[in-house]
């Protein structure tokens, strides 16, 4: 079943496949960005995630994987805090953005939140016009011009390839678009606000295949200038779209390496029966 | 095959209760106004609209008590909405949800169940003798402020509940302040609701006899009430008078009262309805 799934990643056009040893290579020049540090997480009683160690590098996408309830989009919320709003949510451990631990007395999480976009499994754009929802992040940092926000909100629209479908019609309630549009919106949402990183917690799940390679393209030209997480249940976009995979399960990651080795010869072997299907 | 003809039975039998039920509630209101157009058509005219009460019936009209229900629906809006959406949005947007907060939540549920009359009694200790203000507009407007809010905080939040959380997570995810959040994405979103609870608790304070004669509003005024500590009178209590007196002409010019009144509820909740139309139109877009 894998090499089934690295056949299609070499059959794809889009993708320029590295070797083995050029992969390496590329990911040895990356320093980490993201640093889980024995970092544990409860909601209320149940322990959600458990002792993660997990480096992330800069500038590549990294997957994250496993059956549901594994712990992975809890991860992933980790990331930026949002999990602050869930009550009851606990945390032990560190999580260190350019070596800076988020959960840290000194870390403003709005701040924190500003340097990270984010994109939601369904897409989530908020019920105003298209411009509007590029335009609010900017604004509630404080940016009024005008000039400047169009210039953003060009800028942003043209970094998740919908543009030229909604140059004309930016005036238009959001709700106005298709799904895989919406999805774009709010990428273009999360790109507004300048980030470093960019999580992306099961973005295609809603979507269907023409609109999911749509938003692939988008990741694989992301990542050259943003450190990108992704969260899916997906194994052939973990095998298509990341450079690097983590595969969770039951609230602790079991294996993380090169997204390569993970699927030609994964080590553990929960990992192993995942991919090759024989659970999940 | 009979099993089925007795559930037909069935049905039509519901079909028919269901058709008396309605038409004895739409018949009880075509009576009530039936009965209310007929005796006080005849006295509904300008004249009615805009004299002072009289001893003599064809020379007495409502202006005071409609211009006290004026003010006290006026003032009371202005108490009563911000009060109601800044407690709402605190208890959707900023409170932890604990024994606490469950609390507060059961009494504001409690306190929508309280008789009015024992608002007008508190209004009357309160405002009125403690606070020293006095038979005065603002002290009926406060009394009818506290009658209202729970109700308004009730309804605004349930429609700030009803705004989809993904588009809270949106906001946060791009570093916005609680308050922004609120103010922002939910509240544009619930004011549609918001509003129209608040019409139509408004709507329901018109009405409002008991705790208005607790504060003791004025029966007879030949003045119109110029600030909000004047003394006054409202639409209901002027009713109430008229009804009480002797003469069977006074009985009517209650008759034509109600109608006003009627009027003025009508209005308002033309307005609410007209205003979440609008807003939801533009909120779907």
């Amino acid at each position: 079943m894998y090499e089934n799934i690295l056949r299609n990643r070499s059959a794809d056009p889009d993708i320029e496949l590295m070797s083995n040893e050029d992969q390496e290579l590329r990911l040895l020049q990356r320093n980490d960005k993201i640093c889980f540090r024995s970092f544990n997480l409860w909601y209320g009683e149940k322990q959600a995630l458990k002792d993660i160690n997990l480096d992330i590098k800069n500038n590549i996408l990294t997957a994250i994987m496993g059956p549901s309830g594994c712990g992975k989009s809890s991860l992933l919320r980790s990331i930026n805090r949002i999990n602050d709003l869930i009550q009851n949510c606990r945390t032990t451990g560190e999580v260190l953005i350019d070596r800076e631990d988020i959960y840290g007395g000194k870390v403003d999480v709005y701040d924190l939140r500003r340097r990270i976009g984010m994109v939601f499994q369904k897409p989530n754009p908020f019920p105003k016009s298209i411009y509007e929802n590029v335009a609010y992040g900017p604004r509630i940092h404080g940016t009024t011009d005008k000039t400047d926000l169009d210039t953003i909100v060009e800028k942003s629209l043209r970094g998740a390839a919908l543009w030229d479908e909604v140059k004309d019609r930016l005036k238009d309630n959001a709700y106005s678009l298709s799904g895989g549009q919406q999805q774009r919106l709010c990428i273009a949402r999360a790109l507004s606000i300048e980030p470093e990183i960019i999580l992306m917690d099961e973005p295609c799940s809603a979507l269907d295949p023409i609109a999911t390679s749509k938003i692939e393209a988008l990741m694989r030209q992301l990542k050259e200038a943003y450190t990108v997480v992704l969260v899916t249940h997906n194994l052939q976009q973990a095998a298509r779209v990341s450079d690097m995979t983590a595969f969770m399960y039951i609230g602790e990651v079991i294996e993380f390496g090169n997204t390569t080795d993970i699927f030609e010869d994964p080590q553990k072997e929960l990992t192993e029966k995942y991919i090759t299907g024989k659970f999940g | 095959m009979s099993n089925v003809n007795q559930r037909h039975l069935k049905g039509r039998l519901l079909f028919a209760a269901g058709v008396i039920a309605v038409s004895i509630s739409l018949l009880s209101l075509v009576a009530l106004l039936l009965d209310s157009f007929l005796d006080g058509l005849p006295y509904l005219n300008w004249g009615f609209l805009t004299s002072y009460p009289s001893r003599f019936p064809d020379q007495a009209g409502i202006l005071p008590a409609l211009f006290g229900t004026i003010w006290i629906v006026g003032l009371t809006a202005l108490f009563s909405f911000p009060l109601g959406v800044f407690a709402a949005v605190y208890l959707e947007e900023y409170a932890p949800k604990n024994r606490l907060t469950d609390l507060i939540q059961l009494n504001i549920a409690n306190l929508a169940g309280v008789p009015s009359i024992v608002y007008g009694l508190l209004g009357l200790g309160l405002f009125v003798e403690s606070l020293a203000m006095g038979r005065v507009i603002l002290a009926g407007a406060l009394t009818m402020t506290l009658l209202i809010l729970p109700v308004i905080i009730i309804t605004a939040r349930e429609a700030i509940r009803s705004v989809p959380k993904e588009y809270r997570e949106g906001a946060f995810a791009l570093g916005a302040t609680r308050w922004q959040v609120a103010r922002q994405i939910v509240l544009p979103e619930a004011f549609p609701g918001i509003l129209t609870g608040t019409i139509l608790s408004l709507s329901r304070a018109i009405g409002e006899a008991a705790p208005m004669i607790a504060i003791a509003a004025l029966a007879y005024v030949r003045f119109l009430p110029t600030s909000p500590l004047d003394r006054f009178t409202v639409m209901p209590i002027q009713i109430y008078n008229w009804i009480n007196m002797p003469r069977v002409e006074f009985r009517e010019l209650a008759a034509a009262g109600i109608i006003v009144l009627l009027i003025v509820l009508l209005a308002m909740n033309s307005v609410a309805i007209f205003i979440r139309n609008k807003y939801q139109k533009r909120a779907v877009g």
